[in-house]
């Protein structure tokens, strides 16, 4: 369905890691955060940022809400539910130990 | 919660994209914002409309969008043929109402569990035997003495329970400062002590029998009455615990009201009283089987492996017990004797509870199942035709949404959902419908003295069938066009002209299954139709025109001269014709045998039966002397007799039987005939006449002192046209005279005998209504089919006209296929009545299913409406216009 990017997989883990430190940001600050606290090395795909985004509210880790903008606009912002936070543990640990797997594997190469 | 969003948002799907779409507009602005160049940030973002898609993908549940978009299509496509939708409606709501109504009966008399604990675990015994004429019969009644040796022998592994079949008996609430107390009835059974606990019922007020209260004959006068009398008796008044109540000599006095919706184990009547099965003189008898006794299996047993062992350890206990039983067969001959100790005992489940009505009408039911279900088959058959039509009219459509990449299996969901939106509409006219007519029918099993009462709740177990019903309805209409309309060849289709003829084919093949049901559903009816009315038409040779009957009791009885005295008392009331006193009723479901023997020799091996009557009886019945006198007032029994025609063919084949004697049973003293009369039916209308023989009612003991009658019936032939007006006028007089006789029950001799059609003329009724239906649906089924294919046909008929073919010739192709169908429908249709009747002979009075007119009726009324129902096809047919044809190519 959505384009593969080099975020596969761990799209999600970002997304709920940024939004535990900074509750109620839209699409376009997430995607700008996860790029900034990076040092730019990593880049959602701003395409299938919103996919990923409706998926999570509908697992019920993050909720939405329409707020008003200073240019009148309307935007909509996220925040982590109290199944995010938990879902954010289960992929972090995940995380984890996936990547100390990953280096074993390097060093012994 | 995460399903639940996604359903909602499919109903709301345009809002949702606009969501969506004002979201992504949002993101690109603030990158645009945030200074980024307005076409780098555009692209960057790659296309909205495929971001929109998937995102709208997530957020709502896609099937149900399209089964959305598929109802609303479907609505319209019904609302455009509003007429041909309404029939379709109307006939699938007729037979999914019937068929619902048929379950609720069915399920409310034979399957529902009774309302107490472990009802999988009741059982209730019976004795299969061969009867009096030489039938297999199946005896559930036992004595009490029988019923506590077997109650001893198997406690171990389970408990008997004896419980008496609720009587219709007269009853007295005792009020306080009246002693003129209204006799009044009430249905009332003897239980053993152990039922209530056992069945662990909680009493709603009081308290209920328990073992302690049926210890000893007549000790522990105790009665609980059930929720539904207290209900409507007594208005739920609490104060009724402690009242008093007179049954015969018998005072009893109210401990408890039982549970609110148990009615007694007899599904089909709600017991009013229960009392201590010892409170019963019966219950120390022990020739006398007057209760029915289940078996409850302890909960720890096994019934597989413990029901076998069980059986055989009752039946030799039982068998022991009437071996020895020295009062069971006094003066029966030894082949007789052989023959009632010949039984098998046999344990059958009794969860649903037992009832005579059940026995009844187990066989009537299940032939309004069928007819049910047949009647809903062809109005299925007859819409799937009709949207196999519709379908075909739509190849062009569906050809083309394959062709643009329509799914198959989306195209087979369009057609389901559209059958289901026609079941569902249909099924809430049916629900409307069943809730109405199963009352109804029940309330047609209406014995004035005692008609059925059923709960029949609509609870999940209806609703289940209902919504199994549902389905299979929406599977039968919609499966066949359904895949037929998805097999469409896109290629084929959109050139202009598929094979014509697949569809007719399809549509000749349903012609004759509905012929074939129509034809069984017609067939049964004309043999329940016929049964009925040879029945009804059955010679009574007696009277029934103006004829009251007053059933009257005597508490302690009174001697015959009491009885006599009070008839002619009536005799003078005005407005009377005559009066005459009668043992019981003819036609009354009431027969005694007894043993004949002749000249001091041993028993005939087939009883008669014998009514008590006064002199004058046979007059006031007008039934017929044929030689001989009637009775006299000095008359008495034993003494003088007079026998019916079939007494003397059984008992002096070929001799002249005025003068003649006979004894009650070897020992006994001599009857002598003064006269013959002719025959008449004296207790069932369905059984050929058996030997009678009438004695007076004036009975003397050995002594010749005259003995007192307990009950008697006054026949009164009144000058009125409508005798029951006399009624209450009468039950009155009798209670005034104040000698010991009260009136018990009041009817007509013309009731007594419809009563003994009511089975007959239930399924009669219904089964003419079905079969009308029937007619009507195939009929229409019919026109709409042959209409249909001449439409389809317009361009061939029209170039056959053109090059010269006869008026006849365009009928025969029109008609004959289908003709042929309706032949081998009605054939399969016929066979598959023959084997159904073979099931239900026992409904059936006189008529045999092969008679010739029972099979010639129903072929005659469907060549009829297949004649009315292919003439407006055939006439459109005719009036096509060649050229008009020709010219539109």
């Amino acid at each position: 369905m959505a384009k593969t990017d080099s975020l596969q997989g761990s799209l999600d883990l970002l997304v709920l890691k940024i939004l535990s430190r900074r509750p109620r940001l839209h699409g376009y600050a997430i995607m700008a955060a996860i790029a900034n606290t990076s040092g730019e090395v990593l880049r959602a795909e701003e395409g299938s940022l919103y996919p990923a985004l409706y998926r999570m509210e509908e697992a019920g880790w993050i909720r939405a809400e329409w707020v008003k903008k200073d240019t009148g606009r309307r935007a909509r912002v996220y925040e982590l539910t109290a199944e995010g936070k938990k879902q954010l543990g289960a992929e972090e640990s995940r995380w984890q130990s996936v990547s100390l797997a990953i280096n074993r594997v390097l060093r012994e190469a | 919660m995460s399903l639940w969003s996604r359903v909602l948002n499919a109903f709301r799907g345009e809002r949702l994209n606009r969501e969506i779409e004002e979201e992504l507009q949002s993101h690109i602005e603030e990158a645009i914002a945030s200074g980024r160049d307005p076409r780098e940030a555009q692209r960057a973002f790659g296309s909205t409309l495929y971001a929109r898609e998937a995102s709208h993908g997530i957020r709502a549940a896609g099937w149900l969008e399209s089964v959305l978009a598929d109802v609303s299509f479907g609505w319209r496509q019904l609302w455009r043929n509003k007429v041909t939708s309404a029939a379709a409606v109307l006939s699938l709501a007729l037979g999914i109402g019937s068929c619902v109504a048929a379950f609720r009966l069915i399920d409310a008399l034979l399957w529902r569990p009774l309302p107490i604990a472990n009802s999988s675990n009741l059982y209730v015994l019976s004795r299969k035997l061969i009867g009096l004429y030489g039938k297999p019969i199946e005896d559930g009644y036992w004595s009490t003495p029988d019923f506590k040796l077997m109650r001893d022998a198997v406690k171990d592994q389970a408990d008997l329970i004896a419980i008496s079949d609720a009587d219709r008996t007269d009853i007295t609430w005792a009020t306080q400062g009246s002693d003129d107390d209204e006799l009044e009835k009430a249905h009332v059974v003897y239980v053993s002590g152990n039922m209530f606990p056992l069945f662990r019922l909680e009493p709603a007020l009081g308290r209920l029998l328990v073992p302690a209260d049926d210890r000893g004959p007549g000790l522990y006068p105790y009665a609980v009455i059930s929720w539904d009398y207290w209900n409507h008796r007594f208005g739920r008044d609490p104060h009724v615990l402690g009242r008093s109540l007179h049954i015969g000599d018998q005072t009893f006095q109210v401990i408890g009201v039982g549970p609110h919706d148990f009615t007694g184990t007899e599904t089909g009547t709600v017991t009013d009283i229960f009392l201590p099965l010892s409170m019963n003189s019966l219950a120390t008898e022990e020739s006398v089987t007057w209760h029915r006794t289940f078996l409850m299996l302890n909960p720890n047993v096994k019934p597989a492996a413990a029901l076998e062992p069980l059986r055989q350890h009752l039946s030799a206990v039982s068998h022991a017990f009437e071996a020895e039983c020295s009062t069971c067969f006094r003066g029966v001959p030894k082949a007789s004797l052989d023959r009632y100790l010949n039984k098998t005992l046999v344990l059958n489940r009794a969860g649903a509870g037992i009832s005579d009505l059940q026995k009844e009408y187990r066989r009537l039911l299940g032939v309004l199942g069928l007819l049910v279900a047949l009647v809903l088959l062809i109005a299925c058959v007859n819409v799937a035709n009709m949207m196999t039509a519709q379908a075909a009219a739509r190849a062009h459509e569906m050809a083309l949404r394959i062709s643009i990449g329509a799914g198959r299996r989306r195209l087979i969901q369009l057609i389901l959902v559209q059958s289901g939106l026609l079941a569902l509409v249909a099924s809430v006219l049916g629900a409307l419908f069943a809730a109405w007519s199963a009352p109804f029918v029940l309330s047609l099993v209406n014995p004035p003295d005692n008609p059925a009462r059923l709960d029949l709740p609509a609870d999940w177990r209806v609703l289940l069938f209902g919504i199994g019903l549902l389905i299979i309805v929406v599977l039968l209409l919609g499966l066949l066009p359904a895949l037929r309309a998805s097999a469409v060849r896109p290629v084929a289709a959109l050139k202009g002209g598929e094979d014509p003829h697949s569809p007719r084919r399809l549509l000749r093949g349903a012609i004759a299954l509905q012929v074939a049901f129509c034809c069984l559903v017609l067939f049964l009816s004309s043999l329940f139709v016929t049964s009925f009315k040879r029945l009804q038409n059955r010679p009574l040779g007696f009277s029934t025109d103006r004829l009251l009957l007053l059933q009257t009791v005597a508490g302690k009885g009174q001697l015959p001269v009491v009885w006599n005295q009070t008839a002619e008392a009536l005799r003078g009331v005005p407005g009377i014709d005559s009066v005459a006193i009668s043992g019981w009723p003819l036609l009354g479901r009431i027969k005694i045998n007894s043993d004949i023997s002749i000249n001091g020799a041993p028993p005939s091996p087939t009883p008669a039966f014998f009514l008590n009557i006064s002199p004058g009886w046979l007059a006031t019945m007008k039934i017929p002397l044929i030689s001989g006198r009637d009775f006299r007032p000095e008359d008495t029994s034993p003494g003088e007799a007079i026998v019916n025609e079939t007494f003397v063919r059984t008992f002096f084949p070929g001799q002249n039987p005025i003068g003649r004697t006979f004894e009650r049973g070897a020992n006994q003293p001599v009857n002598k005939i003064v006269g013959v009369t002719a025959d008449v039916p004296d207790h069932d209308l369905r059984e050929p006449n058996r030997a009678v023989f009438y004695v007076p009612i004036t009975g003397i003991d050995d002594k010749f002192a005259p003995s007192a009658m307990n009950f008697g019936t006054f026949v009164i032939h009144t000058e009125g046209k409508n005798p029951l007006a006399l009624a209450d006028t009468l039950r009155q007089f009798v209670a005034q005279r104040h000698n010991g006789l009260r009136v018990s029950n009041v009817t007509t001799q013309l009731d007594l005998v419809r009563d003994q059609t009511v089975r007959e003329r239930l399924i009669a009724t219904l089964a003419a209504f079905f079969a009308a239906v029937a007619l009507l649906l195939s009929g229409i089924g019919l026109y709409a089919v042959l209409n249909y294919s001449v439409l389809q046909r317009r361009r061939e008929i029209g170039i056959r006209m053109a090059i010269g073919s006869t008026r006849a010739g365009i009928v025969r192709i029109v008609t004959v296929d289908v003709f042929m169908m309706i032949a081998l429908g009605g054939c399969a249709g016929v066979a598959l009545g023959l084997g159904a009747a073979r099931y239900v002979t026992s409904l059936f009075y006189e008529v045999k299913a092969t008679d010739a007119d029972m099979i010639a009726l129903p072929t005659f009324a469907i060549l009829l409406t297949a004649i009315v129902a292919t003439l407006p096809a055939v006439l459109r047919a005719l009036r096509t216009d060649p050229t008009e044809i020709l010219r539109a190519e």
